[in-house]
């Protein structure tokens, strides 16, 4: 048993190479080398290219398409805020409006008071011209009648009477 | 007792696994490039040319099972091997680094694949011709960079040290890059792989050989398979470890090559 041990240690050194195994090893190698060069890694690197490719065209887009509401919405806004102030406006013109109208109205209706104060006025000025007037005569026949009462002497005669009244009227206003 | 666990009742000595077993006579013909381990290297070059052609052929951006198996295997070696070592030169060396890769893990696991059972790098030849590859690449690529004297001369005499100390750095460093490097490289690879065929057959081989003993050596051999199989996973474990080291150290000579200095 150890002759046979000791005979295998003596036949073979393991670290002594092979002529054909170097000559395989290397054209082997070589070969290997070859088709995973010109075939396979230009296709996993294509592939990985155009995942990467397609990765980012997707976020590209979601990007964009995020911009694009923002500018929306900026858009939005802007008009919301040109309407407020529009309507803003057009408040501040209802109140000026209104204030103008309401002092024109007050004007005229000051307008027509002093007209119509204006009217009465005449017409009491009037009235009073016609009392006046009627006055006159009423209080010639009454201060007659009381007169001829009073003296007993009675004025019947129409023309006297009247000339009396008158002789009376005429030293009235000559005593004026 | 000593009857109990004698070897064999005819006499006949076990015969432990040796160096003689990786000597494997040719399997056709009478030829020294039909032996079962160059056998082995051509069928590794087919199966992952044909994995790797079949799983890249249709490149497409959302990958089928096959594609991205293929292409989980080679964004490793790209990103964790290249790119991450190397920096941004990487895309030069991954079809080699990829290759290498490949190359060595295949024929590796040969080692457990049932029926096949070698592990085509225990030939020291192969992990040879590989390391001589990667030494040839390393200085290749150093001297393509920055001038033979230049990249020799960083070898020789590394900046920044006291000029006594070359006496001492200066062979270590040429040892280190032109000896030692190549040769760790190779013997590293060679020697986990035709240890642990080694021990794969001690324990397999004599579990079979105590089964023929008496009784009480029948009992024990299924121990010894027991271990047998235990040390399959624990050879897988290092065939794919060796195939990644073998590569890392590569990715890291290239990029020690491409640095300015070192």
């Amino acid at each position: 048993m150890e002759n046979s041990l000791y005979a295998a240690a003596e036949k073979v050194n393991p670290l002594v190479p092979h002529t054909a195994e170097l000559i395989v090893g290397a054209v082997a190698f070589l070969l290997l080398f070859l088709v995973l060069r010109s075939r396979v890694v230009p296709m996993f690197e294509k592939a990985f290219t155009e995942r990467t490719a397609a990765i980012q065209g997707g976020m590209e887009r979601a990007e964009k398409a995020q911009l694009e509401a923002q500018r929306a919405l900026a858009q939005y806004n802007d008009q919301l805020s040109t309407a407020r102030e529009e309507a803003q406006k057009m408040r501040e013109d209802a109140r000026v409006q209104g204030t103008a109208i309401v002092e024109e109205l007050r004007v005229k209706a000051q307008e027509e008071a002093a007209r119509i104060t204006a009217a009465a006025h005449a017409s009491i000025e009037s009235e009073r011209q016609q009392a006046v007037t009627s006055l006159r005569s009423e209080v010639g026949a009454l201060a007659v009648e009381l007169a001829s009462k009073i003296v007993g002497e009675a004025l019947d005669d129409q023309a006297r009477q009247s000339r009396i009244v008158d002789r009376f009227l005429d030293d009235l206003e000559k005593s004026k | 007792m000593r009857s109990l666990f004698r070897l064999s009742g005819e006499g006949e000595g076990f015969v432990p696994p040796s160096s003689n077993d990786f000597e494997l006579p040719p399997v056709f013909g009478d030829n020294a490039f039909t032996t079962k381990p160059i056998i082995l290297v051509f069928l590794s070059v087919i199966l992952v040319s044909v994995f790797f052609l079949l799983s890249s052929r249709k490149a497409a951006v959302v990958p089928s099972k096959l594609q991205f198996a293929g292409e989980s295997i080679y964004s490793f070696v790209r990103n964790d091997l290249g790119r991450d070592i190397i920096g941004h030169e990487f895309m030069r060396f991954v079809p080699y680094l990829f290759t290498l890769f490949t190359f060595v893990l295949t024929n590796n696991i040969f080692g457990i694949v049932p029926f096949l059972q070698f592990p085509a790098m225990s030939r020291v030849s192969f992990p040879y011709v590989l390391a001589v590859f990667t030494f040839v690449v390393f200085h290749y690529v150093g001297i393509r960079k920055q001038g033979l004297i230049k990249y020799l001369k960083d070898i020789m005499f590394m900046p920044g040290v006291p000029k006594p100390v070359y006496i001492l750095l200066t062979p270590i460093e040429l040892a280190t890059f032109f000896l030692v490097r190549p040769l760790t490289l190779s013997l590293r690879l060679f020697a986990n792989m035709f240890a642990g065929h080694l021990l794969l057959l001690v324990f397999i081989l004599g579990g079979e050989h105590l089964f023929q003993g008496v009784l009480g050596l029948k009992l024990i051999s299924p121990f010894a398979f027991a271990f047998g199989i235990g040390l399959t996973f624990f050879e897988f474990m290092v065939q794919c470890l060796q195939a990644y080291i073998f590569t890392l150290l590569t990715a890291l000579y290239i990029a020690g090559a491409l640095a300015d200095e070192h």
